[in-house]
């Protein structure tokens, strides 16, 4: 319907989570900043790609939900139980399903028990069966062309900078290939003390 | 309204009398005050709760009695009071402990859990037509955020965090017994042997491992010991002791 994608990398103590900016009606453009991406807490986002509509609601929803753990809970969500949150957010919809596909990325913080803790990322499907990938996670209009390109691009062990590099030439090339997809992208890279977060110029045709 | 008991506020659950107490609430904590004595101590790697467990009768098969609960791997329960009341929040327990995992993929923190049933507790202090629960409940365990905890919920529904306590009959002697042997880097293993010395200062008739029901939690010490491999389940932190462990312990 809307159109856009959503792309996650690992990286050495660091991942990025970068979407395109296209909001379309089937193949009419109609905006050039919409953001797909959401920020959850200080090292944690979700992309939700998909039903624009869908997208908003969804937010919405766990932005309400996380709110209340993290009073109930004083403290903040874990990338891993926010996955599983979501999950169960997606999946109560089982029978009328939202038409999201999210994307987590997340840098879990360091604890007595485990002082150094992996970055992390997790996809779903609609109704929020979770997958929790080692190396990238893709969804939206372009998926099969980003995991062409990621898994051309990717690598181990990416410093913050060639994870940005390396996610940036990813969806560009990706979007280039999908109509649905484009207009411009947003970055964000999260490392242990500071999330960077740029905006990429790109084709708009 | 000059009648033995509390008079005319003694009945309805809801009405504050003059003074400002809800005197059902207090005649609750006068069960709890009439049951067996149970105590819990928080330790540097664990927490230990342990309780008397009384045969009404030579004929009765004490296989049957329980009285610490397990309520999900890192959560127990043991209570002071009327068992079958203590049955019905063990219940309730286990299923906002799997509905917690259903949603969150992990067993509720020991806080969280507490405020839960401190809540349903709290609502049989306000509803009509109910009763408030006749005990208080001793709650153990261990989780990630705050790790080992103690904690102790009433019939109105306030709870508190202990370093050691005691609930039951004879808790006032078992406190004062428990404020002079507690010490803050208190291991488990010694913690468990305060409990049952504790146990046996107001214990009546003979302490054995059938007289005496033991919980522990512990605290992993490594990062491995919270990791599942796949296919199997992360080792609980809170078990009940067996007889036979028991046993050990008490020899010693």
């Amino acid at each position: 319907m809307n159109g856009g994608s959503v792309v996650a990398m690992i990286g050495k103590d660091c991942v990025a989570i970068a979407s395109d900016l296209r909001l379309g009606s089937q193949a009419v453009g109609l905006a050039s900043n919409f953001e797909k991406v959401f920020p959850v807490n200080d090292k944690l986002f979700i992309g939700l790609s998909g039903l624009a509509t869908d997208t908003y609601t969804l937010r919405e929803s766990l932005r309400f939900r996380v709110n209340m753990y993290r009073m109930k809970e004083e403290r903040e969500i874990t990338p891993e139980t926010f996955t599983h949150l979501v999950s169960s957010t997606l999946y109560e919809k089982r029978f009328g399903p939202y038409f999201i596909e999210p994307v987590v990325a997340g840098l879990p913080d360091a604890t007595p028990l485990n002082p150094n803790p992996k970055p992390f990322i997790s996809t779903m499907d609609t109704i929020g069966c979770i997958t929790t990938p080692k190396d990238f996670a893709v969804a939206g209009t372009a998926t099969d062309k980003l995991y062409g390109v990621a898994e051309g691009l990717w690598e181990p062990d990416l410093e913050p900078e060639d994870l940005f590099e390396t996610i940036s030439q990813t969806i560009l090339n990706a979007m280039d290939r999908d109509a649905l997809s484009g207009w411009g992208a947003v970055v964000h890279v999260i490392s242990k003390d500071k999330v960077v977060t740029r905006y990429l110029r790109g084709r708009m045709d | 309204m000059a009648v033995p008991g509390g008079g005319a506020y003694s009945f309805s659950l809801t009405t504050f009398s003059p003074s400002g107490k809800l005197v059902q609430i207090e005649h609750a904590l006068a069960a709890v005050q009439a049951g067996a004595t149970s105590l819990g101590i928080k330790a540097k790697n664990g927490v230990v709760i342990a309780t008397e467990k009384k045969n009404p009768s030579l004929l009765i098969d004490d296989s049957s009695l329980e009285k610490v609960a397990v309520i999900c791997p890192n959560i127990g329960f043991v209570y002071s009071g009327m068992g079958p009341d203590f049955r019905v929040l063990v219940t309730k327990a286990r299923k906002i402990a799997q509905a917690y995992w259903k949603v969150y993929g992990e067993y509720p923190p020991v806080k969280v859990l507490v405020a839960d049933i401190a809540a349903i507790v709290q609502k049989s202090t306000q509803q009509g037509g109910v009763r408030p629960y006749g005990v208080s409940l001793l709650i153990a365990g261990w989780d990630s955020h705050r790790g080992q905890s103690l904690y102790q919920v009433d019939p109105s529904g306030s709870f508190w965090a202990w370093k050691a306590s005691a609930i039951g009959k004879n808790m006032v002697n078992a406190k004062t017994f428990l404020e002079k042997r507690y010490n803050d880097d208190i291991s488990l293993e010694d913690a468990i042997h305060t409990a049952l010395l504790t146990l046996k200062e107001g214990f009546e008739g003979q302490i054995s491992e059938k007289t005496i029901e033991i919980g522990i939690a512990t605290t992993p010490t490594s990062p491995d010991q919270m990791e599942a491999k796949s296919g199997e389940r992360l080792p609980p932190t809170f078990r009940k002791l067996t007889e036979a462990e028991i046993r050990d312990y008490l020899a010693l």
